[in-house]
């Protein structure tokens, strides 16, 4: 067992707990630093309904009421409101039945991370949510000790209650809260914390707690949002991105029924902030959404994007046969080791740009009063989004307040604010709360699409079909004609990188303006499609079985950078490989026109490895029938929430592989809606079988690792089922339905 | 205009004549349960119960359903707070993920048992393929969706009433 007390990332240190101490209800903002120095008690905290509580740090609060956990990030789906909170429950030794979970609000001062991607909020917020549950404990227990006389080590707890070991005497949490208040803060550091042989709660089922109004349709969600005499809003941007309003007919507009006012945004020129747009004020979303139909605005493009996704394809394909002007990695002798290979491998892999198409489209409500203003917004990233609407509207940032709204949906669209600051924008000029809606059409017109891209790859084998070189002609965009697009990027140093002495990536980037995005594992979530796709070339063309090559490249076991969480681990790797292929039955007798594809990556700190078994039918119809994975991310905090990431991304990597992709004419998106960009429908959704390799290394979170092994394990499996190669996203472009 | 929404009567405050009941339901009835996601009847989101039959509420203008039934996601457990079989089985499965989706997947699923109290996988997947998941859940949709059929199955074995949901029902 590795040293789990150990904080490896993310820890509290004396100030920073401090700091983020002293949350308290019903609006009451404490001065949490005031007055409060070492090994002082807590500052006066109180419920919502004015009780006074104990509430020894940010994330927990106790009074006679009960146990509020405070759930610090932003709930896209990624299940953090729950998950989060369980981790804290564990240390606090609070029965999970007690614990009400409540979103925190947003406080950059007193939650040092509110954010929603990357995979982050488990790796990032672990110890923290940990220290939190065990410095309320500790506290509690020493109460507990007072009250009874005794000592302290005598006392030990369990299910919210504090038990006086010796007697069996029993105290719960509630009762001992304000008594607890009086004591002084322990530094965390000096807390111990729970081995996990003594965890009751983490790695157990736990379901989201939000699902009963989630079931029962209670307002939850960003566009769910109600204010008394809210009127809503619509905003229309310039289809090509960055142009801006010369003039429009607002007159007209004006006139439309339910319309209350139309009025010309002027943006900054920056995608991630505000660009230029009419806004429709009307009493109800349809008629703002009805009366864009009357609305003629004349756009000034001189300055809008005029990509095109046709002339960026045939670019890639000319300049494919070379290499990039600039070296991502070149390790070895890349040209030498080629000509001196037995067998040489060449293949050109590309896929199209994709949207984010999460659900519920972009929304936020907005309401300036007072001086101050107020947001109600889904977003991933709501302490960047105050930071930004202040800055672009010049407002003091203490007098811009986010409310957090489940989102539905991010997959990393939601990183960026741009809707939050045009509600904010329109809010500011209209009397009363306005909810600002997108249409659908809006969304996938202005995303922060997933960048397209190419790799023109070689790879040389030796006689015994080992891998000798490998080199990709990776082939992007760029806005400024220096660095990659927004997650258009080739971190050079990937699988198989560190398996293969002679490699080399070059890059050559193509000018492009569409702005991009990240979207749910983003540079993993295409490079292992290539990658991974080509290693099955290689081990074909070596003869070899695909599961024996995988493992024999990865030699002995090892860390890469031994102690970083963020590095590959050759063991972990072979684990889940080995964990997958046998979970599927690697080998066995398939039915006619079946084939399995196996494939491994590692992104987000997470190992995974996944076996599809596919079929191909009339009308090149692509079947998968099953997916297996196997997966290491470390301990697992929720099993049920873990698991339906997983079963999320194998299913959500096949929608986009089977069919998305927007394309792009005159900088103008030409998909905009579902009939154009299908989403996989229950009919064509593979069982997925999810196992966990629980080891002990620091845990890491589950959005996103389980999403880029699906592609090529699908596409090695198309090729096993009927000897056709795929490199090609989506299959449809590559003539399969 | 008057509209029936899960066994209410409501008065509808002056509308387009073309609103759809999706934006009555959401902007002026205050029934947020009922989503919007595409507008063109794709997703599925906006998935409601006409007299017992799945509908897009985006699609259907309001006007045009004065003195229908219509059920919403509001109204599917019972008045007294039960929940519809359907409900309980997307909890104890843990269906969410973002949860938007959800509403119109139950509805299509409680009308679907209400149809054909035992379907296979197959009429499971022919029933709710108009609702999109974007969050990828349709595992546990199929398989809560089947165990939400055994939960009616032996609720009708033991005589229990009422299972279409609803006050109305």
């Amino acid at each position: 067992m590795r040293d789990s007390n150990r904080p490896l990332i993310g820890k509290l240190d004396r100030r920073s707990f401090l700091r983020l101490t002293g949350l308290a209800g019903g609006g009451l903002m404490l001065g949490v630093t005031a007055g409060c120095s070492e090994n002082d008690p807590p500052p006066p905290a109180f419920t919502a309904d004015g009780k006074p509580a104990f509430q020894p740090n940010a994330y927990i609060q106790i009074s006679e009421d009960g146990i509020v956990i405070y759930a610090p990030s932003p709930e896209i789906g990624q299940g953090v409101k729950t998950s989060l909170p369980m981790i804290a429950a564990e240390e606090l030794d609070a029965a999970w039945d007690d614990v009400t979970v409540v979103q925190a609000p947003i406080d950059p001062e007193r939650f040092p991370r509110q954010v929603a991607g990357g995979s982050t909020s488990i790796p990032g917020l672990w110890m923290p949510m940990r220290q939190a549950g065990a410095v309320a404990r500790d506290m509690l227990v020493s109460a507990a000790a007072l009250r009874w006389e005794v000592d302290a080590g005598e006392v030990e707890t369990r299910d919210s209650m504090a038990v006086h070991r010796p007697t069996g005497r029993t105290l719960s949490y509630r009762e001992l809260a304000s008594a607890a208040a009086q004591l002084p803060v322990p530094d965390p550091d000096d807390v111990p914390l729970q081995s996990p042989d003594q965890w009751t709660l983490i790695g157990k089922r736990i379901g989201g707690v939000d699902n009963r109004p989630l079931v029962t349709g209670a307002p939850l969600f960003g566009i769910d949002k109600q204010l008394p005499d809210m009127v809503h809003a619509s905003f229309v941007k310039c289809p090509a991105a960055g142009g801006r309003v010369k003039s429009a007919n607002l007159d007209v507009v004006k006139r439309q029924p339910g319309v209350i006012d139309a009025f010309v945004v002027e943006g900054t020129g920056v995608p991630t902030e505000l660009l230029d747009g009419v806004a429709i004020i009307a009493r109800d979303t349809w008629c703002a959404f009805k009366a864009r139909e009357v609305l003629e605005v004349d756009w000034d493009e001189s300055s809008a994007a005029a990509d095109s996704w046709q002339a960026a394809q045939d670019r890639a394909r000319e300049l494919a046969g070379g290499n990039g002007p600039e070296e991502v990695v070149d390790k070895g002798n890349v040209e030498k080791a080629l000509e001196a290979a037995a067998t040489r491998v060449e293949g050109f892999y590309q896929y199209a740009f994709v949207s984010h198409a999460q659900l519920e489209p972009q929304n936020t409500t907005g309401w300036f009063h007072d001086g101050k203003l107020e947001l109600w917004a889904p977003t991933q990233t709501p302490q960047s989004a105050l930071e930004l609407v202040a800055r672009v509207l010049d407002l003091d940032p203490a007098d811009v307040t986010i409310h957090q709204m489940r989102a539905g949906g991010g997959f990393g669209r939601r990183l960026m604010n741009d809707y939050v600051v045009e509600a904010a924008a329109i809010a500011m000029r209209v009397d009363g709360p306005v909810k600002l809606t997108w249409k659908r059409e809006d969304d996938m017109a202005h995303d922060f699409y997933r960048a397209g891209g190419f790799h023109a790859l070689r790879a040389g084998l030796d006689a015994d079909g080992r891998v000798t070189a490998w080199d990709n002609h990776f082939i992007s965009f760029t806005h400024d004609g220096e660095e990659p697009v927004r997650g258009g990027g080739h971190d050079g140093n990937i699988d198989p990188g560190p398996f293969v002495r002679n490699y080399r990536i070059t890059q050559t980037l193509l000018p492009w303006q569409v702005p991009t995005g990240y979207w749910r594992a983003p540079g993993s979530n295409v490079i292992a499609f290539a990658h991974q796709g080509f290693l099955h070339e290689l081990s074909t063309a070596a003869g070899r079985d695909h599961l024996a090559f995988m493992l024999e490249l990865l030699g002995k076991s090892r860390w890469l950078d031994e102690g970083s969480q963020w590095a590959l681990h050759t063991g972990r790797t072979a684990g889940v490989i080995r964990k997958a292929a046998e979970a599927a039955g690697w080998g066995r007798d398939l039915p006619e026109g079946h084939g399995l594809g196996l494939a491994f990556y590692f992104s987000h700190a997470g190992h995974v490895a996944e076996v599809a078994e596919v079929s191909v039918g009339p009308n090149r119809r692509v079947d998968v029938h099953r997916v297996t994975v196997a997966a290491d991310v470390g301990p697992i905090v929720n099993l049920s929430g873990a698991e339906n990431q997983v079963k999320g991304s194998v299913i959500d990597g096949l929608s986009a592989m089977l069919g998305q992709r927007v394309t792009f004419e005159a900088g103008r998106a030409q998909e905009l809606n579902f009939h154009q960009y299908p989403l996989l429908r229950i009919p064509r959704a593979p069982e997925v079988d999810v196992h966990f390799i629980q080891s002990d290394y620091p845990p890491t979170g589950l959005g996103e690792p389980a999403l880029p092994p699906l592609a090529p394990a699908v596409a090695n499996a198309i090729f096993a089922a009927t000897g056709e190669r795929v490199r090609r996203m989506p299959l449809t472009a590559a003539g399969f339905s | 205009m008057r509209l029936k929404v899960n066994g209410r009567d409501h008065e509808v405050s002056p509308i387009r004549e073309d609103t759809p009941l999706l934006w009555v339901l959401r902007d002026h009835l205050g029934l947020v349960g009922t989503k919007f996601g595409c507008g063109i009847a794709q997703c599925g989101a906006c998935t409601v119960l006409l007299d017992g039959t799945p509908v897009y509420a985006c699609q259907l203008p309001a006007s045009a359903l004065e003195g229908r039934d219509i059920t919403t996601i509001e109204g599917l457990a019972g008045a007294d707070g039960t929940l519809h079989p359907v409900q309980q089985a997307w909890i104890d499965h843990d269906v969410p993920q973002c949860g938007y989706c959800q509403a119109g997947q139950m509805l299509r699923a409680a009308a679907l048992l209400a149809q054909n109290p035992s379907p296979s996988v197959d009429q499971v997947d022919a029933a709710l393929a108009p609702s999109l998941c974007r969050c990828g859940t349709y595992n546990r949709i199929r398989s809560a969706t089947l165990d939400a059929a055994a939960a009616l199955a032996s609720d009708a074995t033991a005589g229990a009433a009422a299972v279409t949901g609803g006050d109305h029902a």
